[in-house]
């Protein structure tokens, strides 16, 4: 009992980091992507979104990793075996493209230089992270002596690594364009609208041939979850209606002029992210790494998840109206939308 | 190499970085505040200056302080498995609302900085003084569990196994108040020594135009002020922690002090080298009976040597070198503040001769050594143990391999990223000099 609602805390955790980090990285791609071009202002919109809300972002991370060992203990000792090289890569990325970022404000002589850094280095953070998730699932790692090991070899032969990295590229992409379609509307940025449509329109479907090729490529390599996946066909089947519908709003008509519905679009895409997140997690169970470690054995004592619960409880309880301000500060305030001087404060 | 060693080379070059940014994040933040106040108190704009230059300073350090207590988080839980495993048993609450400080202090920010021309002065000053409250709570909750891993309460072990868990007992630990106090206060006196010694390095310079004088003489006074009340806190307070580990960590009071016979009338040794062999300090200054006096309040006080304990648990002995500079900084500290604001006050010259400035310059450098003496002393102090009594560091210890390769990688990334730091500093405020600041002035209130 007390491992699946701390599994779901932690699923919740992960599901809006995985938003977040998508779209952050991904805006930090589209204003390497578009730098200096006159002819859209695709970049400042995506350095609009980013400057108020990176550090923000990143507690997400911090919120998830605290979570996730505050939760389960007992998992960490196989965690930190194996997980040390993955996520060492990462947390390198993590602080070049962080420092890289905020720097790049700073020093207009090497502005383009220091965002293409910043701007390479985040694209490969989500694909680095979704290739942490075939080792987890399994037949990657092995066991001498207590301790885990990853087998290089068949990871690195393996294409089921190349196609998690491709889908964590698609969907961060995708995901940003669609977000920054509709910021950029919020802005009366309709050119930038129809950039970050157009991206989002050749994106979707990429996004979702990868999905089905991890899942197809994991077959040989992890065939339990698979199967369980399909016994949570109906939840992928639903996600899959919820992806087209909100694909389509691209296209439905609307008041303000341009085609396309793209507030409409990023709401069902979230809940389509949800929904084949929470089935994929779902299928995951009950292992947190497949065959020797389940939630029920890596799960803290009762007093601890107890007073873990209502910390959070009550933390989100006092964060959810500041969420709700900053929003209305800098996702919907015309003033800072259309301030042209925003680039000297920072 | 060994893992263990690996491992704790590893994590510690990684905090010894964090530590750098984060105390400039916790002391910068709330001298903005107090800028900001002194802004509308006095109505003069040249704090409003003070204030929007740090701002961006702080905005430069936190391109590096988040992604780096970001490594931090994640390697505490891959390096020290075993700790996290009790940690997560056992005091997994700070950490949970730490987090909630995070949260406060990134939201508020980036209000204070990007919505500053939104907001009213009242709702300017209230949100700088969220994020200075942030970054002060993370600060203490962190410190939190090390104050745990020194004094751990609040759990029993029963065949190995922890039960009866009190979680706001092991929060309320015996070291929490003291090792709390001490680490907000001397990153606060750090935060105000760097700032004085820039102030002086520009005061320094040949033909500043009187503008410029005001204003630097202005950001030093403040921080010579602030920093004067708390280095005589910090040195109060460090007093406090050396009690507390007399009552609660006797062997590190005893490594610190290089005292190997447990004795009443025990003296106070500064610098020298203990000595196993000749069982005392070689080559230092004793002042007898200042060790007792201290730790106890009486020169008749006992207090106990490093010979009550077996060999295998005394904290490596260099602790103590560590111990004396970290003590002899912050007496520095305190005599050069006070020396410069006496000299002020008797010679009511507003100038200061090179002969003031050149130590002010040297006390900022010198103040991020206390603290990070103070970081190693605390940590290497309470060697060979984790959690104090109750694991040692070799159980705590990822068995992973591959280490050694991480390790030379994040020092060669840390050593770069703090050159690229600096020189984006030097760049950016180059480019953006005063003289522009005053005449934008009219924008900016
Ligand atoms: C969460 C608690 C915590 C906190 C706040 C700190 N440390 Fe620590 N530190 C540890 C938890 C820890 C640890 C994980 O527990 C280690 C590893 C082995 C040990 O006993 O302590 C450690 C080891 C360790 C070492 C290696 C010790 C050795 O080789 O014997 C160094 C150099 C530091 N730390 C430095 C720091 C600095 C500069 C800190 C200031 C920010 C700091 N630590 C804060
Ligand atoms: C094991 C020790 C530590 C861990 C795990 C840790 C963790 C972290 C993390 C995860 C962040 C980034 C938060 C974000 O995303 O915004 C951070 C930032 C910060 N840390 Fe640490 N930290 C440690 C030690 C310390 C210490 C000892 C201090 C106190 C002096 C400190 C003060 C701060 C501050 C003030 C920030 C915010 C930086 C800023 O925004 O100014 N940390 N830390
Ligand atoms: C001047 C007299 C000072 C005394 C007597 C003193 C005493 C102490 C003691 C006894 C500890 C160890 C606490 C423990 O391990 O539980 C400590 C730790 C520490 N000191 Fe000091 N200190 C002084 C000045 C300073 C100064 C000037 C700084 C920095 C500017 C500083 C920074 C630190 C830090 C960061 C720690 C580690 C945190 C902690 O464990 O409290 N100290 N100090």
């Amino acid at each position: 009992m007390e491992a699946n609602v701390a599994i779901v805390v932690i699923w919740l955790f992960l599901f809006l980091y995985a938003l977040g980090g998508a779209i952050d990285f991904g805006a930090g791609f589209w204003s390497m992507f578009y730098f200096g071009r006159k002819d859209t202002t695709a970049a400042s919109i995506a350095n609009l979104y980013l400057n108020p809300s990176w550090k923000v972002t990143n507690v997400f991370l911090v919120l998830f990793v605290v979570a996730l060992v505050g939760f389960f203990p007992h998992a960490a000792f196989a965690l930190g075996s194996f997980m040390i090289v993955p996520v060492s890569f990462v947390l390198i990325l993590l602080i070049i493209r962080s420092a890289f970022m905020v720097y790049s404000y700073s020093v207009q002589k090497y502005t383009k230089l220091f965002t293409y850094i910043s701007g390479i280095t985040g694209l490969l953070i989500p694909a680095l992270m979704l290739s942490i998730l075939p080792i987890i699932i399994g037949g990657f790692v092995e066991i001498v002596g207590g301790n885990h090991y990853i087998l290089y070899d068949r990871l690195l032969s393996s294409p089921t690594l190349y196609a998690h990295i491709g889908f964590g590229l698609a969907a961060e992409l995708f995901l940003s364009s669609l977000f920054l379609s509709d910021y950029a509307r919020e802005a009366k940025a309709m050119e930038t609208y129809e950039v970050y449509r157009k991206n989002a329109i050749i994106l979707g479907p990429i996004m979702l041939s990868m999905a089905v090729a991890a899942t197809m490529t994991l077959m040989p390599e992890a065939m339990w979850m698979v199967e369980n996946m399909a016994r949570q066909w109906h939840l992928f089947a639903l996600s899959l209606v919820v992806f087209s519908i909100g694909y389509s709003a691209l296209w439905w008509p609307s008041k303000k002029g341009r085609v396309g519905q793209p507030r409409v679009a990023v709401l069902f895409m979230v809940a389509q992210i949800g929904l084949a997140s929470f089935a994929y997690g779902w299928a995951h169970m009950p292992y947190i790494v497949y065959p020797d470690l389940t939630i029920y054995e890596a799960v803290t004592n009762k007093q601890m998840y107890l007073s873990l619960l209502w910390g959070y409880a009550i933390g989100m309880a006092i964060l959810v109206p500041l969420f709700y301000w900053f929003w209305r500060l800098f996702l919907k305030d015309k003033r800072y939308l259309t301030d042209k001087k925003v680039d000297d404060v920072r | 190499m060994d893992n263990v060693l690996l491992a704790r080379m590893l994590f510690g070059s990684s905090l010894i970085f964090h530590i750098i940014f984060a105390t400039l994040g916790v002391g910068l933040t709330l001298m903005i505040l107090i800028a900001e106040i002194l802004r509308v108190v006095r109505k003069d704009n040249d704090y409003g200056i003070l204030a929007k230059r740090w701002t961006k300073a702080v905005a430069i350090l936190l391109g590096v302080a988040i992604p780096s207590g970001t490594i931090v988080a994640v390697m505490l839980a891959l390096l020290w498995p075993g700790l996290i495993e009790v940690v997560g048993q056992v005091i997994a609450l700070p950490f949970t609302l730490e987090i909630f400080a995070f949260f406060f202090e990134a939201l508020f920010l980036s209000i204070y900085v990007y919505a500053a021309s939104r907001l009213s002065s009242t709702m300017r000053i209230i949100s700088v003084f969220f994020v200075a409250l942030g970054a002060t709570a993370s600060a203490v909750l962190i410190t939190n569990v090390q104050s745990w891993m020194n004094t751990p309460t609040g759990f029993s072990i029963v065949n190995g196994d922890i039960t009866d868990v009190r979680p706001w007992e092991a929060v309320l630990n015996p070291a929490f108040g003291y090792t709390a106090i001490h680490v907000a206060s001397s990153a606060y006196t750090a935060t105000a020594f760097v700032v004085a010694s820039y102030a002086a390095y520009q005061l320094l310079k040949p033909n500043l135009k009187q503008s410029e004088k005001t204003y630097h003489r202005k950001g030093l006074m403040m921080a010579l002020i602030f920093g004067a009340i708390t280095s005589l806190w910090t040195a109060t307070n460090g007093h406090h922690s050396a009690v507390g580990l007399h009552h609660n960590v006797p062997v590190k009071l005893a490594a610190a002090e290089g005292l190997f016979e447990t004795q009443s009338n025990a003296p106070l040794s500064i610098f020298g080298t203990p000595d196993p062999e000749a069982n005392r300090v070689v080559g230092g200054i004793e002042v007898p009976g200042m060790l007792s006096y201290l730790a106890t309040g009486s020169t008749d006080g006992v207090v106990v040597g490093l010979n009550e304990y077996p060999r295998d648990e005394w904290p490596p002995l260099f602790v103590h070198t560590l111990f004396n500079i970290m003590v002899g900084i912050g007496s520095a500290l305190i005599a050069l503040s006070f020396g410069a604001l006496a000299y002020r006050i008797f010679f009511k010259k507003r100038e200061y001769p090179n002969w003031v400035l050149i130590p002010l310059v040297a006390s900022g450098p010198l103040a991020m050594l206390g603290i990070e003496t103070g970081w190693i002393f605390a940590c290497i102090g309470r060697q060979p143990w984790t959690i104090y009594g109750i694991q040692r560091t070799a159980e705590a210890a990822t068995k992973s391999a591959n280490l050694g390769t991480f390790f030379v990688i994040f020092i060669s990334l840390y050593g770069f990223l703090l050159v690229v730091t600096a020189l984006v500093m030097r760049y950016y405020f180059r480019r953006n000099p005063l003289i522009k600041e005053f005449e934008n002035q009219t924008t900016t209130v």
